[in-house]
Parts: C-alpha cells; structure tokens; sequence
C-alpha cells in the first residue's frame, strides 16, 4: 500500500492579463482579460514508505503546484491524491501535522528569536509530548550539530546554518514524510554537502519518505535514486536517475594532453569536441569503442601528459532530457 | 496544547521579540501617547472656546473618547498578524506556511505579534477616561461596571472584525483597500463623541451599518444616565455591546471563505 | 545666472514627471480624506451650533480651511524623501556628490518636486469633490468655498508656493537626520503630531485658547496650513495678510540656512568616514 498516490491529478490557474501602456492600465481597472494555465495535466504517480523522490523540470513545468497540492495548501481541479490515506487539502489540519515542509531560502522560524525558542513554540503548536520532543530535538540537534547555534537569534545565522536549523525543525514532530522545495539554492558549498548528508541519513537511517525538488543536478546525484520529470505539466519521465542518464546521454567523455601539439584525432566513435593548444576533448560512444580500448589505443599512438574520463555534466544530461522532450520553461 | 494557551505562549514570544529593541519600543511607545494625546488636546481646545456641544459637556466627551481609544488601542494591538496581512503573507508566500501548521489561521494570525506599543494610546485612553469620570457623577454599580467592560470587549471585537475583513480583502486584490483603515481610524474619530452630535444619517449608519455606534455609544449613554436623548429602546442599550461580537463572527465566516478561495485559486 | 540655476530646474521636472505617474497611488487614501474631513466638519458644525455670535474665524470659513488642509496634506514634512532614505540604505549617498551640483539644493529641488508632483492630483480630485460634488449631493453646507475675494485668491499664490518651499526646507532636516543616523526611521514619529496640531491640520489655529493665539502665529508651521488657508478663507486680509506671507518667507529662509550648514557638515563628516 504507497504512501502517497496521485492519479489523474489536474490544476488550472486563471492569470489576468493585462496590455501594456497606459491605455492597458486603465482597461485594466475595469475588466480583466484572463487565460487559463494548464498547470498540473492529469498526473499519476505513487511513492512507497521510506522512498526517496527528486522531483525535477524547468520553472513553471508544475513542481511547485504538485508539492503545494500534496502539501494541502492547494486543492486540485480534478483527480485524486491521498497521503497516508488522508485527502491533504480536505484534512488540512490532520495531514499537515504528519508532513514536514522546508522551502529553500526561506525560514518558518522566528526571525527575532533564539533558536531553540523556536523549536519550543513549534513544540507547542505541534502538540509534540514532551520527553518525545527532548528525544527528536536532541537527535536533530547532534545529527545537524546545531548546538552552537541553539542560543543565537535566527536572524544572526548565515543562511546554511538556518537551513541546517530549518531541517531540524521541520522534523521536530517527526512527520513521516519530509517535502524538500530547493533546500540548497544559494549556499556555499560546504553547506550544500551537509544539507545533503543530512537529508540522506534522514531517509536512510530514520526511514523518512522524503521528496525534493531541486535545481541542482548534484542533489540529485547525491540523493535521489529515483527521479521525475515534469514538463509542460505532465510526467516526462518515472525512474531511476542512472537509467535516465543512459538513456539521454549515452556518450561520455576524454580528456588528452599531449606532449606536443594536440594531433587531429580519427577514430570510429570518436568525435572532438574541443581543442586548446596541447589539449582535447573528446566525447565517445561507449557502445561503439570500449573505454580501455580507446585510452591503451592513444597512449599507444601518441605521447601523453594526461588522460582521464568524465560522464558528461548532469545539467548537460537534463538539458538535453528536457529539449527531447520540448519541456520548456513557461 | 489547547489553543488558548498557545495564545499566551505566542504573546510571550511576541514581547519577547519585541523586548529586543528596547530604546526603539520606548520612543514608539512615547510618540503613541503624544500622537494620541494630542486629538484630546483639539477636543478641549474647543470646549474651551465653546464651552458645550449640544448639550455635552467635555466631562461626558471624556468618557465616551477613553471608552473608544481603549477599545481601539486593544484592538490594534492584537490584531497585528490581521493587519499586515496582506503584504507580509500573501505578497510574500509566507500565509503558505501558516496552512502548513496543524493550527487555525485565525489563531496563528493573532499569535503573530502583539503590539506592546499601542499600549502609548491605551494609557492615553484611560487617563482621558478617568478625567472624565472625575468630572461626571457616575454611581457606579456592578452593572455599570459590567456595561463598561462590555462595552470596551464589544468595541474591540468590532475593530478586530473590521481588520479581519480587510485582510479577507487581501486575498483577492492582494493589495488590500484602505478602506478599512477609514471604518477604524475614521470610527475612533467619529466615535470619540457621542453619536447624536451629528446629523441623523451618519449617526443611524454609524449604529447600524459598522456597529460603532452600538459598542461605544449606547453602553455610554447609559452608563451617563442620558438614556432619554436616544430613541432607542432601554433594553438595546444593555445589550448592544454584543452587536461587535456578532460583528467579529460574521467577519471570521467571510474570512474562511476567503481562506477557502486562497486554497483553491493558489496565490 | 540662468545657466546656474538650469540644472536644478530640470532636477525638478524631471522628478515631477516622474512622480506624476503613480496614480493609483494618488488616489490611495483619498478615501479616507474625504471621510476624516467630514467627520472634521460635522464636529465644528455641532461646536459651532452653539457658539455665541463672534469667533476668531466663522464656521464658513472654517470648513473651508479644513478642505485645503486635507487638499494639500501631502504637501505636509510627514517624512524624509524617500530617495533619501533609499539612498542610506544601500550606502549611496556620497555618488550624489559626484554631481557639479550644490547638494543641499540638489536635493531641495528634488523634495520640492515629489511633494509637488504627489499633491497635484490630490489636490485637484479635493477641490473637485468638496467644492463641487458636495453642494450637488445636498452637502453644501459643508463645501469647500471658493477663495472669499479677488485679493484672496492673488495671495494665496505666493502662500501656497510657500507652503512648498518651507515644508522642503524641513524634509531637508528630516533627511539630514537620515544621513546622521544611518537608519530611516528618524524623528518621523515623534515630529508627526507636533506638524499636526501647530500646523492647523488638527484644528484651525483660530480657534485654539486667545492666549495662545500670538505664539501659533509665530511658529514656523503655521505657515504649512493655517497662513495660506487663512488668507484664502478671508480670515487673514490686507497688511496681517502680507505679515503672514513674511512670516513663511523669514521661516523659509531660516530653515535653509540652517539645513545648508548642517549638510556641509554632514558631508565633510562623509568624506572623512567614506560614504
């Protein structure tokens, strides 16, 4: 029995529009035009306790609206979404209090208050039984290390220490399903690891069904097993991320520096792809010529610096996803 | 936790939040009572060169103006979350993660921040009021004193439901309109004197279209012994201040419809 | 002469265009005028129902003063120039010494200028409605009359251009104490009612206690309101007229000499500090 089921689910947004100019503005203060978008078109998907879901597309493809309609906070136009076997939006109060949401750059905590106030006041409007919360807080505390954090009002964090304390207060009253809206835009690096790591050992070791979408291809890479894309407001894609990327990009990459002069290559297979003084880069059909067999073909031929290989860059793999598919950004 | 207790731990937060900035919450809460103060001053300035209004000596204004500013001054200051609504949650996302909690919005709304500056117009309200009960001989019975509280509850439901209603507003033209500011700044200052003062027809709008009247005047009127000067029944005069709890609930209705419309439409 | 002054000129159109376009939020608030000077004028109408026979200005005029009050209210020093505070923000304000432009009035001429801009809809939408409207839906008794004479309406002008020169001159204090405290919340909130009583916008100044009547007279926001609306209404006539229009003009001067020194310290302390 999934957690979560989604069938056939449709969402249409009406958006006024108005001419530009003057004379538009001031038609526009007595009738609005308005078209409709398509948004959601009949989606279906399901998701088992525990999975881990990264839930891709360009801006505007219904990412936002999905999570929103699972989150409660939106009702659908039409079909069917159930979480936990409740309706999100027609048992707003019962569901939200199981689910934990995370927006990215934006924080649920109180801007003026220490952290751990925070935490408290959350405990409180969760109904969260004390020794449970102590467990929980101090878990997620330690997991996250935010204990050096705890006393400082958010409004003196950095933003990746307050999407660390986000994490944690989102888990506070220990939903079963985490919902991720791009927690890692805008961090530095080393912030970006540790959202990820956190997430991961969340999913894995504490069972929590996350899904999250993103912008960042690494997440992904780093998280998800399985993927969905959606374009355009339908599902161009329900698998897993290693299977996507064979399926898009079956080429991968050479990167040679010569001794000398970077001689013009050919090979079956083998085209270039760029050219810098003693260096090449290559891209290469592994179907056609092995790997190894092309790297001891090279070093024989010619004299080398360097050689090593590269899958090609995931951003160039869903680029090229969403092009195949004419999922562009609305 | 039960919601009344949530209540008080969002109100503690709130001053909490707002004890940070001390020297800044003293200098607002000082510039409230001159600002407030100062609408007192135009009063007297009149009854000095006047020496009545219809039949209303500036002992009664008194009465009548502290009754509506502490009303309001309760009012404003607890109705914040309201207040801001519509920029600070719709225009920002931000009334996304108030459905995202397990806890009315009404609820949440009034936890958001509680105004401890308004307490400036607070103070000023009952200084003026107890002016006036200086100078007015009142006999104050356990009614009279149950009629003023009332009166002072009912007045700050009114102005709380106009303020939910402006932020109803808000979902639909996200903007707001300032109309409600209008009904609750413009309903003090109507308000601060008793009612017949004015012509017939703002009066009767006053009394029964935005209940104002109801909440502030009639208890007044009775409780100054006037009752006569009304053509209101004796028995209205009792219960009007219920006219503003009425008025809230109504208000919290169309606010639920408009919370409903959010779900729906997305923001 | 006219080259010196060229620049600044087309500062200020430039930013009155400019502010010419926010319309919608001209008619922000108008609402809400309109109800707060009814309730005004309903007030002094029952104060004035029982006033014996002579007051310092008469119940006519008194309604009328009240209109302009509320015509011209933004015309009033509620507030810094927002580019001001703007600029504070992000840390700017030292660019605007890059320009061959004496700050203190390239930045007078741009006050000048949103006030203007912003008042003149106000302004015109007030008149329409209190002068005409009202009398044709049966509240003339409390329309906004025309000024009472020839002469009136003559030095009411100069009055009213003054009113935009002075009430300049203090946003400029007000956006000094911006630049001083880096922050923008400055001395709006305390200075808020102390403009409303001792300009006239509360009350006519008239009918405060006689006692006081010599030191509104003389203070300078007198000249925001309470002056121009004066000599408007007939109130102020002849030679206490034109003692009115110099006590704006002395005030005006006063004020810019002052905000003129205050700035040239405010920079050097600038260059010093580094913007």
């Amino acid at each position: 029995m999934p957690q979560i089921v989604v069938e056939n689910l449709s969402k249409s947004y009406r958006v006024s529009e108005r001419a530009p100019g003057v004379w538009g503005a001031t038609k526009g203060m007595f009738r609005r035009a308005a078209r409709t978008v398509e948004a959601l078109k009949a989606i279906s998907f399901s998701l088992e306790r525990g999975e881990l879901l990264g839930f891709i597309g360009p801006n505007g493809a219904g990412k936002s609206t999905t999570l929103k309609i699972l989150s409660g906070i939106l009702e659908p136009d039409s079909g069917r979404c159930e979480v936990d076997g409740l309706t999100p939006s027609r048992d707003r109060i019962r569901h939200v209090a199981r689910i934990g949401v995370v927006f990215g750059q934006r924080t649920q905590l109180w801007w003026d208050l220490p952290v751990v106030d925070g935490f408290d006041l959350l405990r409180d409007i969760y109904s969260v039984p004390e020794t449970q919360y102590r467990r929980t807080k101090d878990a997620m505390v330690e997991l996250m290390r935010l204990e050096p954090l705890l006393d400082q009002p958010v409004r003196q964090l950095s933003l990746g220490q307050r999407m660390r304390c986000e994490i944690a207060a989102a888990m506070l009253h220990r939903p079963s399903i985490l919902f991720l809206d791009e927690p890692t835009i805008g961090l530095d690096a080393p912030s970006k690891l540790a959202v990820r790591a956190f997430v991961k050992s969340l999913n894995r070791d504490h069972g929590v069904t996350v899904i999250l979408t993103t912008h960042d291809m690494h997440d992904i890479e780093a998280l998800a097993e399985r993927v969905i894309v959606i374009g355009n407001g339908i599902i161009l894609a329900d698998q897993s991320f290693e299977s996507l990327r064979k399926e898009v990009l079956t080429e991968r990459r050479l990167f040679v520096d010569f001794v000398g002069a970077a001689p013009a290559l050919d090979f079956p297979g083998v085209a270039e792809l760029h050219r810098d003084g003693n260096s090449l880069e290559l891209s290469f059909d592994p179907s056609v010529v092995g790997a190894a067999n092309l790297i001891s073909w090279i070093s024989a031929e010619y004299d080398l610096v360097d050689i090593h290989i590269q899958q090609p860059r995931i951003e160039e793999v869903i680029a090229r996803f969403y092009n195949l598919h004419g999922a562009i950004e609305a | 936790m039960n919601s009344s207790r949530l209540y008080l731990r969002y109100v503690a937060a709130s001053i909490r939040a707002q004890m940070q900035y001390p020297a800044s919450f003293l200098m607002l809460s000082a510039s409230q009572f001159i600002g407030t103060l100062i609408e007192f001053l135009g009063i007297w300035a009149l009854f000095h060169r006047f020496g009545q209004v219809r039949g209303w000596t500036i002992g009664e204004i008194a009465v009548f103006y502290g009754v509506v500013h502490v009303s309001f001054a309760i009012a404003d200051s607890i109705s914040r979350g309201f207040d801001v609504f519509g920029p600070e949650f719709v225009k920002t996302g931000n009334f996304d993660r108030l459905l995202l909690r397990p806890r009315s919005t009404t609820l949440q709304l009034l936890g958001h921040e509680l105004r401890l500056t308004r307490f400036g117009r607070l103070l000023q309200g009952v200084v003026v009021f107890a002016i006036g009960v200086r100078m007015v001989p009142i006999d104050w019975s356990i009614a009279d004193v149950t009629l003023l509280l009332a009166a002072i509850a009912g007045g700050a439901a009114l102005f709380v439901g106009i303020v939910i209603l402006q932020a109803t507003l808000a979902i639909w033209t996200v903007e707001g309109l300032e109309v409600a500011n209008t009904l609750t700044y413009g309903g003090v200052q109507a308000a601060q004197y008793p009612l017949d003062i004015y012509e017939r027809w703002f009066r009767d709008f006053l009394i029964f279209v935005v209940p104002i009247g109801c909440v502030a005047y009639l208890p007044v009127v009775k409780l100054l012994g006037r009752a006569d000067s009304v053509g209101v029944p004796l028995w209205m005069l009792d219960v009007s201040p219920a006219f503003g709890l009425l008025f809230i609930a109504v208000s919290l209705c169309v606010w639920r419809l408009g919370v409903r419309h959010y779900m729906s439409t997305g923001s | 002469m006219i080259a010196r002054v060229a620049p600044y000129l087309s500062v200020f159109r430039m930013r009155f265009l400019i502010m010419l376009q926010y319309r919608t939020a001209a008619l922000a608030g108008f609402f809400t005028q309109c109800w707060w000077g009814i309730i005004l004028v309903m007030v002094l109408a029952a104060f004035f129902h029982g006033a014996r026979s002579h007051e310092p200005i008469s119940f006519a005029q008194a309604v009328t003063y009240t209109w302009l009050g509320q015509a011209f209210l933004v015309l009033l020093p509620w507030t810094g120039d927002p580019d001001v505070g703007e600029m504070v923000r992000s840390g700017n304000v030292s660019y605007d010494r890059l320009r061959p432009l004496d700050t203190y009035f390239y930045w007078y001429v741009r006050a000048m200028a949103w006030m203007a801009a912003r008042a003149v809809p106000r302004a015109a939408l007030m008149f329409v409605t209190a002068g005409l409207i009202f009398p044709l839906i049966g509240l003339g008794a409390w329309r906004m009359r025309f000024p009472s004479s020839v002469a009136a309406g003559l030095l009411f002008t100069p009055a009213l251009l003054s009113v935009v020169l002075l009430s300049s001159a203090m946003v400029m204090l007000i956006n000094l104490t911006v630049v001083a405290t880096v922050s923008d919340r400055g001395a709006n909130t305390l200075a808020t009612p102390i403009v409303i009583v001792l300009s006239g916008n509360l009350l006519p100044l008239p009918l405060f206690p006689d006692w006081m009547h010599r030191f509104l007279f003389l203070q300078p926001f007198a000249g925001l309101v309470d002056i121009p609306s004066r000599i408007y209404v007939g109130n102020l006539t002849g030679a206490v007229a034109l003692a009115g229009l110099l006590q704006q003009v002395v005030w005006i001067g006063l004020l810019i000499l002052l905000g003129h020194h205050l700035m040239l310290r405010a920079m050097r302390r600038l260059q010093v500090q580094g913007g």
